[in-house]
């Protein structure tokens, strides 16, 4: 089925419940990975909304991204009890071990690292996630053997294993 | 010899390994054809014993922390070569009764006294625990006799804003409408908070009864959990819970036969801390941008498309089960002042034992910090404590003996908000935090208005030019003017609020600000 398709399903199913817009972004981004800038006149049209509007939702949110992310997205914690625990070190590690920036993927397009502001794990600093897994107590060295895990020609699954 | 073995399936015990102490405990046991099951239970919020064990035997509930994999063989040999009938078990793991154990037996838990017991999800174990016993009351009750009930009890908003909720309800109850809703603010995006997640993770029934029981209060027949999606374990278990409560009869049509509708569901957020705020929410709830509106019209009146809503947090949802179960009376009675009831706080940051610590308001700061955390991880001095958030005021050690009570602490320009406690040891800058401050109300303002959206980028850039001693004197009088100008004009909280940490951080650590001496005048 191609994306396009796959949307109109998506729009069909959520635009007649109340406040269906987030629910269907979700819905999107979880069975195409992103939302598609083209896919925006296509929601707008089922949601009886203008394009700027639809727009102006994707993009007042942090979880909304609009182009493809790498196989497994990578949430540094840059909250404060994460930085009492030393998360700016992590931060710090974590960018210039994979060579990227956040919101960017690397090169073998295994991770997309982004910024998160908490993670709820706060007794246990500093907090990452990996896809749907929190990891907690992360240290440089344990960040390396995450990313290693991730990113061995092996691994097909989500990330996470512990 | 019969066991049953609890193993914790919340966040922080599956973020340090727990299902895989799961997994390997199941071949243990089947190896050596021990009999028991294991259970995943949810967490007794002691994060800092995370993963507990604990093993059910004799009638005891003997706990193991915090434990590994490869810690398993060995606890099964020490159980195995225990003494009959006692509670002493030679391990250095061993912690002995877990109800004994001093974080917890010292706590006041009203909210929480199940979390961790059982199985989140099994029905029958949180009827078994006096679970739904408050609904079932309230269905006996009419409207305004629910509502007097949470007056009566003194329950404030254990969100942060700490308004009376009984309040609020009443003028959802006033209010003439066909539809109304009940909306549970799960968006708990404070860092160093994390007891909404414990609730939801541990003992979901217990937020989705005081939702119904909201709902038969004010006459709303429709809920809604607006819960972030930083918390994909909690999203889980509510969408489970909500299954099974709607087979059981305690949600959906005629809920436990009392003629009355309560149909709920979760709604995830998508990463904007300003969705906590209550209208943003809302906003955002409709499938909007999560923009700030303007109050009045309050949302008790024109709230969830514009129909009057009750929007709660989690832990004040909670505990309308436990005070429709007990009585306002038992509520009440706990506390100091105009804060009734406990407060869960949420030890945090560089601690040595973090977690969740439920108790009567009025206990001080340096109690549960010394009393409860011992200390700093990091086994370093404590330097500076941030309570409530990051809008809440960075306290320096003179301000450490404030008695946790709404009042007291807006009476030092800080606050309780939701109880979240973050602890730094003496490497902190606070500079560095001030500037961080700002960057996040930059990074997760929803741009309304002015002071906020242009304020807090502004707010960076002079941090910037004071650490670097940059025409110092006339910046320091621009960032107190700016914070005024933030806190005095903006729209909600969140830009009303960043002042608070960058103006204690100035008043307390200005040796860290740079210069050769904090401005006198």
């Amino acid at each position: 089925m191609d994306k396009r398709t796959n949307i109109d399903q998506l729009i069909e199913q959520f635009k007649s419940l109340p406040g269906g817009l987030m629910p269907l972004l979700h819905a999107v981004k979880h069975d195409v990975g992103y939302i598609p800038d083209d896919s925006v006149e296509q929601i707008a049209k089922g949601f009886n909304l203008s394009r700027a509007e639809v727009h102006g939702v994707i993009s007042f949110y942090h979880d909304f991204n609009t182009s493809p992310t790498g196989q497994h997205c990578v949430q540094i914690c840059r909250a404060e009890a994460c930085q009492s625990m030393g998360s700016r070190q992590i931060e710090a590690h974590a960018k210039k071990s994979l060579g990227i920036e956040y919101g960017e993927t690397t090169k073998d397009g295994k991770v997309t690292l982004q910024p998160v502001y908490c993670l709820g794990n706060c007794a246990c600093s500093p907090s990452i996630r990996i896809d749907d897994d929190i990891h907690a107590r992360v240290s440089a060295a344990s960040f390396d053997q995450l990313m290693a895990e991730l990113r061995s020609p092996a691994t097909t699954h989500a990330g996470g294993k512990k | 010899m019969s066991m049953t073995f609890f193993i914790p399936q919340d966040t922080t015990a599956l973020a340090l390994g727990s299902d895989s102490v799961a997994l390997t405990m199941a071949s243990e046991l089947k190896e050596r054809g021990v009999e028991g099951g294991i259970i995943r239970n949810g967490s007794r919020g002691m994060f800092w014993l995370e993963p507990l064990l604990e093993v059910e035997i004799d009638g005891s509930r003997l706990g193991f922390g915090p434990v590994k994999s490869s810690d398993m063989p060995s606890i099964l040999d020490s159980l195995n070569s225990r003494t009959k009938n006692t509670k002493s078990v030679n391990h250095p793991l061993f912690l002995g009764e877990v109800n004994e154990i001093d974080y917890l037996a010292r706590q006041q838990r009203l909210t929480f006294n199940r979390a961790g017991v059982g199985d989140p999800l099994c029905i029958e174990n949180y009827q078994r625990l006096s679970g739904f016993v408050g609904l079932t009351h309230a269905i006996k009750l009419k409207g305004q006799e629910i509502v007097d009930q949470i007056k009566d009890s003194g329950l404030r908003g254990r969100g942060g804003a700490a308004f009376p909720a009984g309040i609020k309800w009443q003028t959802v109850l006033d209010t003439v409408g066909e539809q109304k809703y009940i909306v549970c603010n799960a968006d708990e995006g404070d860092s160093g908070t994390f007891a909404d997640r414990l609730l939801m993770e541990a003992d979901p029934y217990q937020l989705i009864e005081g939702m119904a029981i909201a709902g038969l209060a004010v006459g709303a027949n429709q809920g809604y959990i607006y819960l972030r999606s930083e918390y994909p374990v909690a999203h889980k278990i509510l969408n489970q819970a909500i299954e099974h409560a709607t087979e059981a009869g305690f949600l959906g049509e005629n809920i436990c036969s009392s003629g009355s509708d309560f149909f709920l569901e979760v709604r995830l957020g998508a990463g904007a801390y300003i969705c906590g705020e209550e209208t943003s929410l809302l906003e955002s709830l409709e499938g909007k941008r999560g923009m700030v509106r303007a109050k009045p019209p309050l949302p008790a009146i024109e709230g969830l498309f514009g129909k009057p809503t009750v929007v709660n947090n989690v832990l004040t949802l909670g505990a309308v089960a436990s005070i429709l179960e007990q009585g306002s009376k038992t509520y009440k009675d706990f506390g100091m002042g105009r804060s009734r009831g406990t407060l869960a706080v949420q030890l945090a940051g560089n601690v040595k034992r973090g977690g969740v610590i439920e108790l009567a308001f009025g206990v001080t700061l340096r109690e549960v910090v010394e009393g409860f955390g011992c200390g700093t991880y990091s086994g370093r001095p404590i330097r500076a404590i941030q309570m409530g958030g990051p809008l809440g005021a960075f306290l320096p050690e003179s301000q450490w003996d404030t008695p946790l009570d709404y009042e007291s602490f807006a009476a030092i320009k800080a606050m309780i908000g939701h109880g979240g406690i973050v602890v730094f040891d003496d490497t902190v800058d606070m500079a560095a935090q001030a500037r961080f401050a700002m960057e996040f109300c930059a990074v997760e303002s929803c741009g309304k208005c002015t002071p906020c959206r242009i304020g807090a980028t502004r707010g960076v850039e002079v941090i910037d030019r004071i650490v670097q001693n940059e025409d110092r004197d006339n910046n320091l009088i621009l960032l107190t003017d700016l914070c005024d100008t933030m806190e005095f004009g903006s729209l909600c909280a969140m830009g009303g609020m960043t002042p608070f940490p960058v103006r204690s951080a100035l008043a307390y650590f200005a040796e860290d600000f740079g210069g050769e001496s904090p401005r006198e005048n």
